[in-house]
């Protein structure tokens, strides 16, 4: 199945359905996609824990077992190193599962099948085999959760060939991007932001001429420019109409969208713009994606830039106990404190 | 709620030995042949002491919840019998190591419950010493703790020490890989350990069923260690088959594995609702088979305590209750700088580092008075 990047504007204005416009919840978005995806091809699998009559710990499965039956919506054992080495097999079969990772915490059971099997076998069939496995995890803190319910494990995927790392920041996002990760043929590890879950967005029902890896520039800027992907995009929003109306500052915001792979030519064209790069995310930015894009622009953009890349982001410690966490995430004053900063040079 | 998938399973008429009992529901003391248990009264209320209590404590960390004092809170009620009659077959000298739900666990083994309060409330990720009650910290990852306490219990023998570790875990968690592996690397090492499962029947919305083929304790079978089932909501039956199970584990016999059975009467956690997967006529029906019922009226109708002393436990357990509510309410914000903390043992250049910089980063709210 190849993806569809045709755009709808390239086709006669009279062959354009009118935008079927919605409003609904960045949960309820990915619900709904995973529905749409499984009524538009019969292979598309969902499996994990509770995804069944549960509809998952956040609901994100509601109603497909009652839709589509335990043969397409599969509870299955406790055991993520099962669920993702059977959903390979699967694949291998013919078919698309789409796992569900009840938290961030919990897929390292499975990370052995991901990086060792999923992730190379393509490569290792020199291409013949297949598989085209989403791996779908609700990852972040901010949600007053107890020990491995709030951690940001992005990096630990995108350092290996083979896995593509996306993770949607809105509605309209969470619908479209898992739309195009599951008709794509390579294994996709799509982060959830689980507090953006109950956030309210549009949804237009027309597919979007975006590609899955391209990043997207919601706020144009001239002073600096803020870098976020999954839940910190609100954070960078919110800290640029700040900035701007207490400063005076104009700040640029790009929704990164995809960590792997890369979408380096927007973000190489926001900081030529800019000249100054801010990049948030709640990950440790130790060998964080921030390190990646600092390294990147450094080699690519050195001349342009007045100040070096910062990075906002989690410590070299482990996620701490919820009553920390709001002095361990990239909140708005540690933003604001690193466009201060990026703004001194 | 019988689904469609749950009645084509071969769960209800696989085959299952009768689980260990002692103590009927309605409270009458029976005889198993190969289980035997001598309790003197004093014993027997000392049990029943242990399971109300639990049960209060549990019931201040559902409320505790309600009212927005704790993130979460996973009760054990339902399951005050397998807890307290295992972790009463523990000696000094033999380790627990518990999953997350075992707090009358931790209660019998001297465990301060504001420390697993504390954990729920977000204050901390354990913190207590697993040496000084030979008390393991819990264990979220469903099933790793079952590795952990089969090393340590290699290492009890290797020492040529005399106890035996236990380890608590639950009907789901048999499905990890980490699981099976703790029950051959046990087998192989005849390493003194006890896997004592609380099959609870649920893991979150899932039934046993969907874990299983075949009744859990005859898992052993394969790895080649005896497995039993034992009524988990008899306490008396816990005791004994885990006190034997432990004498095995601490004589050099190896490791067995014990299935608790046994039923979890509230949500998964606070944060769940189980009407959404499982019908009130299943939780009515293991209503009847409380665990503490039981034994009161074992003990009544024995006449080996009265209403006085039932009151007076009662009472005992709402104080402790109280107790915990107020140093709960008035337990302190953690310090932020303790994010970076405890990190590494041997130290870590990049935490003092980025230690330094949250201190000043705090330090300059203070100067401007915040941004
Ligand atoms: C590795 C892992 N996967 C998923 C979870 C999420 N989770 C928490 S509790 C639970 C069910 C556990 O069921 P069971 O082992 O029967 O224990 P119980 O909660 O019934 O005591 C699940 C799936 C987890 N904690 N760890
Ligand atoms: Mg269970």
């Amino acid at each position: 199945m190849t993806l569809l990047t045709t755009a709808p504007a390239d086709l006669a204005p009279a062959l354009v359905p009118p935008p079927a416009t919605r409003t609904l919840t960045l949960g309820k978005a990915v619900n709904t996609a995973l529905r749409d995806a499984m009524a538009a091809d019969p292979k598309v699998l969902v499996m994990g824990e509770d995804v069944g009559r549960l509809g998952g710990v956040f609901r994100i499965t509601d109603g497909l077992y009652e839709e589509f039956g335990p043969e397409r919506v599969m509870d299955t054992p406790l055991a993520e190193s099962g669920i993702v080495g059977t959903a390979i097999g699967l694949a291998l079969r013919g078919y698309r599962p789409v796992v569900e990772i009840q938290f961030d915490g919990f897929v390292f059971p499975g990370y052995d099948q991901i990086v060792t099997q999923l992730a190379k076998m393509h490569a290792r069939s020199l291409g013949k085999v297949r598989v085209p496995v989403v791996i779908r995890i609700p990852y972040g803190g901010g949600i007053g959760a107890v020990e491995h319910h709030s951690e940001s494990p992005e990096a630990l995927f995108a350092h290996v060939a083979g896995l593509k790392v996306v993770s949607p920041s809105d509605a309209q996002d969470a619908y479209w991007m898992l739309r195009q990760a599951i008709e794509g043929d390579d294994p996709v590890i799509y982060f959830e932001p689980k507090r953006r879950y109950y956030e309210q967005g549009d949804l237009d029902t027309t597919r979007p001429t975006r590609p899955l890896h391209g990043a997207r520039v919601l706020r144009q800027g001239t002073d600096a420019t803020l870098l976020g992907y999954g839940p910190t995009v609100k954070t960078c929003l919110a800290a640029a109409r700040v900035a701007e109306e207490e400063d005076g500052r104009s700040l640029e915001v790009i929704d990164l969208r995809s960590v792997s792979p890369l979408d380096f030519a927007s973000v190489a064209a926001s900081v030529r713009r800019t000249r100054r790069l801010v990049v948030v995310h709640e990950a440790p930015v130790f060998f964080g994606a921030g390190a990646e894009i600092a390294a990147r622009v450094t080699e690519h953009c050195f001349h342009h830039l007045e100040a070096p890349v910062l990075r906002v982001g989690g410590y070299h410690a482990p996620y701490p106990p919820s009553r920390l966490e709001e002095d361990y995430l990239p909140g708005l004053d540690r933003v604001l404190h690193a466009v201060d900063h990026v703004m001194s040079f | 709620m019988e689904s469609a998938d749950r009645e084509k399973s071969p769960g209800s008429t696989r085959e299952a030995a009768a689980p260990v009992q002692l103590l009927t529901p309605d409270g009458r003391r029976v005889e198993h042949p190969e289980y035997s248990i001598d309790v003197s009264p004093e014993e027997l209320r000392g049990l029943y002491r242990d399971m109300v209590l639990a049960r209060r404590v549990d019931a201040e960390g559902v409320t505790l919840q309600r009212q927005g004092e704790l993130a979460l809170w996973p009760s054990l009620l339902g399951q005050e019998a397998a807890q307290v009659g295992s972790a009463r077959a523990v000696l000094d000298g033999d380790h627990v190591f518990p999953s997350y739900r075992d707090h009358g666990v931790a209660l019998c083994r001297g465990v301060d419950p504001l420390a697993l309060l504390a954990m729920f409330r977000g204050v901390s990720n354990g913190g207590w010493d697993p040496e000084d009650h030979g008390f393991h910290l819990y264990t979220l990852v469903i099933g790793s703790q079952t590795l952990h306490a089969t090393g340590y219990a290699m290492g009890m023998a290797k020492d040529g020490a005399h106890g035996a570790a236990v380890v608590y875990f639950g009907d789901g968690a048999t499905s990890q890989g980490d699981v099976s592996e703790a029950f051959n690397f046990a087998a192989v090492y005849d390493a003194p350990v006890v896997f004592f499962c609380q099959n609870n029947q649920w893991a979150i919305s899932e039934p046993t069923e969907k874990q299983s083929r075949v009744p859990l304790y005859r898992r052993a079978d394969g790895f080649g260690l005896p497995g039993v089932r034992v009524d988990g909501n008899d306490v008396l039956a816990c005791l004994a088959v885990t006190r034997a199970a432990m004498q095995r584990a601490r004589c050099g016999q190896g490791p067995t594995l014990v299935e608790a059975f046994t039923y979890r009467m509230g949500a998964h956690t606070t944060s769940d609702d189980p009407t959404r997967y499982r019908d009130s006529a299943e939780v009515a029906h293991w209503a009847a088979k409380d665990p503490i019922a039981r034994l009161r009226t074992h003990l009544l109708d024995t006449a080996h305590a009265d209403q006085a002393f039932l009151d007076e436990v009662d009472h005992t357990a709402d104080q402790a209750g109280q107790r915990l509510r107020a140093l709960v309410r008035s337990m302190p914000a953690p310090d932020p700088h303790a994010i970076f903390d405890h990190v590494y043992a041997d130290g870590h250049s990049l935490v003092d580092e980025e230690r330094a910089q949250f201190a000043r980063y705090e330090a300059s709210f203070a100067e401007t008075g915040g941004n």
